[in-house]
């Protein structure tokens, strides 16, 4: 499959990713959906072609969504992707369900629970360790959002990471600039993102995060010189793909209302949902 | 008792080759024995006790078996959620070590002083939690983890003198007796149970008979033990280098109240705290009431006070 035909792919399925979503938060009536929306792109791009996870071997590769709020957008990929069936989906939040707002193993395809941000890093850099221990090339893609960078525990992981070379390990923040209570320059200031994870010996790429071309080329390759780790800082828009939401705060928490559900369908039903 | 939990760790290592060792910088004169050993299973993780735990999960969920090892308060209280959301959550074969039970680092002051570990670590239901009482306790209890899947929290005391009667004697989920008596009941977990022995023989020479037994596990707790030896004494003590709150007399007051015992309950342990209060651990334990005379004199108060 070429380069372009890849890219048609991947924009498909986050196109079919975005429809899950709007439909899901409706039905379940809960938030998160600007989360949700800012890293369809670079789920979709990841779930087509970039994870070696075509069986539940222990080779695998793995996949950490540590800003696990936004987990509706790993469900839609997984359901799109054959691998949570619509009757499962269709239980999201609701009584006894397994697929709560945020991930939890006991899912197929759910490599590690998370919800609590900081965690998820760490964790990542163990498996990159483990697969470095086991000779193994496997690889680990751990997908942050920009104020997780606020816990200091992502900073341990970081260094740990630098030091320890895990070139297998690819850290992905979601540069949605956005946060709970505010934007992420008036709340705790970010910058100079991309300075800092370099200052830690990072490999940095910085892309549109929502350019799956792009994104493919920043994922596909594997880390930097002399086993750096890499990092894909990824420019997104919260929101996106809904007009009305995009980078507003009260997107972060809201559910959509009977009217905002018709728009928001309308604007992202580009696809099909499978 | 470290040297031992070194030793133990080691044929553990030699055996299965999963066993990694991670510290938080601690270890220093203790841990070069691994070190150089199996340099390649050896990490100093550096002062980072949430990515020390963190890493371990990723480590166990791909096979490995990890040891994190640190001060009990940091190994335990710091990365107290990474826990919860790693090994426990992902039932996975995390090893925390937390090293100096109670008071064991008298002079260092509060901040070194493990008083609430067992009690947090008690209560996440899947974590396997040993408090060994001496050297060779600690060495069973290294080689028992071989045989648990899930996640292990192992507190490591300072020192490891044998406990009187104890002969070694270690089992995952059970208590031990280490001296029969009628009067009054003494229970102790970890080193401190050298001192519940010394108030037993102090106790002997009034003329009161004690019990003492150790508990070395919570989670599995040694219910069914505690409550056939309760059930017979009259008054029994909680002994422990903790806060009175949360740990074996808690655990105690649970068995005691959910099986009907009619057996008095008096919790010795800390219960308020320890500001601006350094020293030696002997020195601390009088301060606290835990000392052999004072638990001796504890006792005998309770005892008096049921006629």
């Amino acid at each position: 499959m070429g380069a372009v035909s890849d890219a048609d792919a991947r924009e498909a399925l986050a196109a079919a990713m975005r429809r899950v979503v709007v439909e899901q938060s409706k039905r379940a009536n809960v938030g998160h959906i600007g989360s949700c929306l800012s890293i369809v792109d670079i789920v979709a791009t990841l779930f087509s072609g970039v994870l070696r996870r075509g069986e539940d071997d222990a080779d695998r590769d793995r996949f950490v969504l540590s800003k696990g709020h936004a987990a509706l957008t790993l469900y839609a990929a997984l359901h799109l992707t054959g691998r949570l069936d619509a009757a499962q989906l269709e239980t999201f939040c609701g009584d006894g369900t397994a697929l709560a707002t945020h991930p939890d193993s006991a899912v197929g395809g759910v490599d590690f629970s998370s919800g609590s941000l900081g965690h998820g890093l760490s964790f990542g850099a163990g498996a990159a360790l483990a697969a470095q221990l086991d000779g193994s090339g496997r690889r680990v893609f751990v997908l942050l959002s920009d104020a997780e960078c606020n816990e200091g525990s992502v900073w341990e992981a970081v260094m740990f990471a630098a030091h320890h070379r895990l070139g297998n390990l690819v850290a992905i923040v979601d540069l949605n600039g956005q946060q709970a209570f505010g934007y992420t320059d008036d709340v705790l200031s970010l910058a100079p993102l991309a300075d800092r994870w370099r200052a830690f010996g990072w490999d940095v790429l910085e892309v549109d995060g929502h350019d799956v071309a792009a994104l493919g080329g920043a994922l596909g390759a594997t880390g930097g010189a002399e086993g750096r780790p890499r990092v894909v800082i990824a420019r997104t828009v919260f929101g996106k793909g809904v007009g009305f939401m995009e980078s507003r705060i009260e997107w972060h928490y809201w559910p959509l209302s009977d009217e905002q559900h018709r728009q928001a369908l309308a604007e992202v039903a580009g696809a099909p949902a499978g | 008792m470290r040297t031992e939990f070194l030793d133990a760790l080691l044929t553990l290592a030699e055996r299965d080759e999963r066993v990694v060792l991670l510290t938080g910088d601690v270890g220093f004169t203790v841990l070069e024995p691994f070190a150089e050993r199996f340099p390649r299973r050896f990490y100093n993780v550096g002062v980072a006790e949430q990515n020390m735990v963190g890493t371990a999960t990723g480590l166990a969920e791909a096979g490995w078996i990890p040891f994190a090892y640190s001060i009990a308060t940091f190994a335990t209280l710091r990365p107290y959620e990474f826990i919860r959301n790693g090994p426990v959550l992902h039932e996975l074969p995390v090893r925390i070590v937390g090293v100096g039970g109670g008071f064991d680092y008298g002079p260092n002051g509060i901040t070194h002083y493990a008083l609430e570990d067992v009690a947090v670590m008690r209560v996440q239901p899947d974590l396997t939690v040993l408090c060994p009482a001496d050297a060779d306790q600690a060495r069973a209890a290294v080689r028992a983890t071989a045989e648990l899947a899930g996640p292990v929290y192992l507190r490591v005391g300072k020192s490891g003198d044998p406990v009187p009667g104890l002969d070694g004697r270690f089992r995952v989920g059970r208590a031990e007796v280490v001296r029969e008596g009628g009067d009054v009941g003494l229970v102790a977990t970890g080193t401190i149970a050298r001192e519940a022995v010394a108030a037993a023989e102090l106790l002997a020479a009034e003329g009161v008979g004690a019990a003492v037994a150790v508990v070395s596990s919570f989670n599995p707790a040694p219910v069914d033990d505690l409550v056939e030896l309760l059930e017979r004494l009259p008054v029994v003590l909680a002994v422990e280098a903790h806060y009175a709150a949360g740990g074996l007399g808690s655990l105690v007051a649970e068995v005691i109240a959910e099986h009907g015992l009619d057996c008095k309950l008096v919790r010795c342990g800390v219960r308020e705290v320890p500001r601006g209060i350094a020293g030696s651990q002997q020195y601390l334990y009088e301060r606290y009431g835990l000392s052999p005379a004072a638990l001796a004199a504890t006792a005998v108060r309770s005892f008096a006070s049921l006629s």
